[in-house]
């Protein structure tokens, strides 16, 4: 598969008043084209500081070192004039808030088209006429109504699908969703799912998909990669991951997520830990119930325990048999 | 999938739509009505002064020097004859412009800088902040005589000197929008969708800081009208013949015992017009929360 985004090693971390936070430890991935790519783990893992940090969109006290290879450019030595073209042209964000994320002052219309003359530099008229083809191409009925409509005037399922429009005005390489789905209920949720699948086969856009929602990621996701504490703990095809689950934290995840048949769901016992302190073992060590010495003295690799099936546990497989 | 098209009959416009709102609102505060009403009349009064007026407020009529109220003057004369109710006509052009021309000029200043130390923050920050509040441990007043006097007396200088010196206000409150505005999710997203500064500024906080720099404006014409009136009849403002609230107020300090409507007619004057835009200022501050209900 062609790599669209390369990135290796990326580490970043927080230096603040009170102390350093390690939020990404030397966390590697690749996006190949039209992909879906599912990243997962619970709150505070990294999952959205990884994907911000690739734009340059942290605040200023974030130190980010590695490497983002988006095409010739390495996204993470680049200039801010030069991310900011590629920003919203080449690589796109939806973040999880649709209630607030759009401007109160402007209507629709306005907003998406603002991105399209800022990046094609499209006079008003043409820009106002594609948007309302962007707000049909993300099904709303009767976009040329509703580019007429201010934010406050649409349902939370509408406006997170105004925001996928102006994400996907320019045609975008890939697309980033920030827990998309979350602050939308359960019906909406799914449309907006097969809205994002469309995209993909209809526009042939990379998904990078941030959730904790291991039903989301089994239903549009390619492949999956499974953040601990800052750290990759397993990546492996989404069919793949769902039938062999290798890391414990990740069969905790599955445990965690009802299914048919299952009356009682397994929850993972104990926090995440805090990352002010990168610990120099395996990081899950404490919640888990395979470790043993080994886990709380290294660090652990990541080693491939199948085909394209990646771990970092020293005791990987199902059900703590040796795969 | 299908939404439920509750929209479809409306056959208004949603700009039209919001303002039929915040109309309704309005009307449901009858204070704001009334200061709407006053202040309307007042700004008209100023521009027609020279055609509703009865006189020309130079015009001297030694037979009738501080005459009683009567049918020819009805709020009567002051010590030279001229005739009170043409005067405080005129009057109000003088301060309808300080306080207008001032709050214009105070707004041209602060949102700038404010928007400068709220946005790009750093070093620049701390420093306009803390020249913002020394400025403000000086009474507006003070600050406005003081400069008034640097510049010397005249309507425009004390114009200058009212629109500088309520700039350190609107400085803080344009630079406390800006950062909160700056946090809003729209902002990042838009920065994600590769907005500039300037498309930022421009775009996202200006127009959602609009209301708020309204409301401060409703309050800073009175203060400013309040402030002419003081330069004035400190002798700092308007200089005589000219009318001018202040003016009269000073001339008719000499007549007190005599012909207390000298100083009462310029101060009921200014008396309402700075309370009928503090009203309209108050009516509109709770018209544009979008926490309001009513």
């Amino acid at each position: 598969m062609e790599a669209l985004l390369d990135v290796s090693d990326l580490s970043v971390r927080f230096d603040t008043d009170d102390g350093t936070v390690h939020a990404v430890d030397r966390l590697s991935f690749v996006l190949g084209e039209r992909e879906v790519l599912g990243i997962v783990g619970e709150s505070g893992c990294g999952k959205s500081v990884t994907m911000l940090s690739l734009l340059s969109l942290l605040p200023p006290t974030a130190v980010v070192s590695g490497t983002a290879h988006f095409g010739k450019i390495d996204l993470l030595a680049a200039p801010p004039s030069a991310l900011r073209e590629i920003r919203g042209r080449e690589i796109s964000f939806v973040f999880q808030e649709p209630m607030t994320s759009l401007n109160p002052a402007f209507t629709v219309g306005k907003q998406v088209g603002e991105v399209l003359r800022r990046h094609l530099g499209l006079s008003r008229d043409d820009a106002s006429r594609r948007a309302v083809e962007l707000l049909d191409l993300v099904r709303i009925p009767a976009p040329e109504r509703r580019v007429r409509e201010y934010p406050h005037q649409l349902s939370g399922g509408m406006r997170q699908r105004v925001m996928i429009a102006m994400a996907l005005a320019c045609d975008p390489k890939i697309l980033i969703a920030d827990e998309p789905t979350t602050a939308l209920d359960v019906t909406i949720q799914a449309g907006i799912l097969d809205l994002m699948r469309e995209i993909r086969e209809r526009l042939g856009t990379a998904i990078i998909l941030i959730t904790h929602n291991l039903g989301v990621v089994a239903d549009i996701a390619d492949r999956v990669l499974v953040m601990y504490a800052g750290r990759k703990a397993e990546e492996a095809p989404v069919d793949e991951l769902f039938r062999h689950p290798q890391h414990p934290y990740t069969m905790g995840l599955l445990g965690a997520f009802p299914r048919r048949g299952v009356d009682r769901l397994q929850e993972i016992p104990g926090v995440v830990p805090s990352l002010s302190e990168l610990p120099q073992h395996c990081a899950f060590a404490p919640r888990c119930p395979r470790a043993d010495e080994l886990s709380r003295s290294e660090i652990p690799e990541l080693r491939r325990v199948r085909p394209d099936h990646w771990v970092a546990c020293f005791h990987p497989g199902m059900n703590g048999a040796s795969p | 999938m299908s939404y439920v098209d509750t929209a479809a009959a409306d056959v208004l416009s949603p700009r039209a739509r919001r303002r039929r709102l915040m109309r309704r609102r309005f009307v449901r505060r009858p204070l704001a009505l009334i200061g709407l009403g006053v202040a309307t009349a007042f700004t008209l009064i100023a521009f027609l002064a020279p055609v509703v007026a009865p006189y020309s407020p130079s015009e001297t009529d030694f037979n009738a020097v501080l005459a009683q109220p009567s049918a020819d003057h009805p709020l009567g004369t002051d010590e030279l004859g001229r005739d009170i109710l043409s005067r405080v006509m005129w009057g109000t052009r003088a301060s309808m412009q300080a306080g207008v021309l001032a709050t214009v000029l105070a707004m041209v200043i602060a949102v700038p800088i404010g928007l400068v130390a709220g946005y790009y923050r750093g070093w620049i920050d701390p420093v306009i902040t803390r020249v913002t509040d020394v400025l403000l441990a000086f009474p507006f007043l003070i600050l406005a005589v003081g400069l008034a006097a640097i510049l010397g007396p005249s309507l425009l200088n004390a114009t200058i000197a009212l629109g500088v010196a309520a700039a350190p206000g609107l400085i803080r409150v344009a630079r406390g929008e800006t950062l909160a505005l700056r946090e809003e999710d729209y902002v990042n997203a838009a920065i994600a969708n590769g907005a500039g500064d300037a498309r930022i500024i421009g775009r996202h906080i200006v127009p959602n800081m609009a209301s708020t720099l309204l409301v401060q404006a409703t309050v800073t014409i009175p203060a400013a009208i309040i402030g002419e009136a003081v330069l004035s009849f400190l002798g700092l403002g308007v200089q005589p013949p000219t009318p001018s609230w202040g003016v009269m107020l000073s001339d008719a300090q000499s007549y007190l015992s005599q012909a207390p409507r000298l100083a009462i007619y310029p101060g009921l004057a200014i008396f309402f017009c700075s309370l009928s835009f503090n009203l309209l200022g108050d009516g509109l501050r709770d018209v544009l929360d979008p926490r309001t209900t009513r």
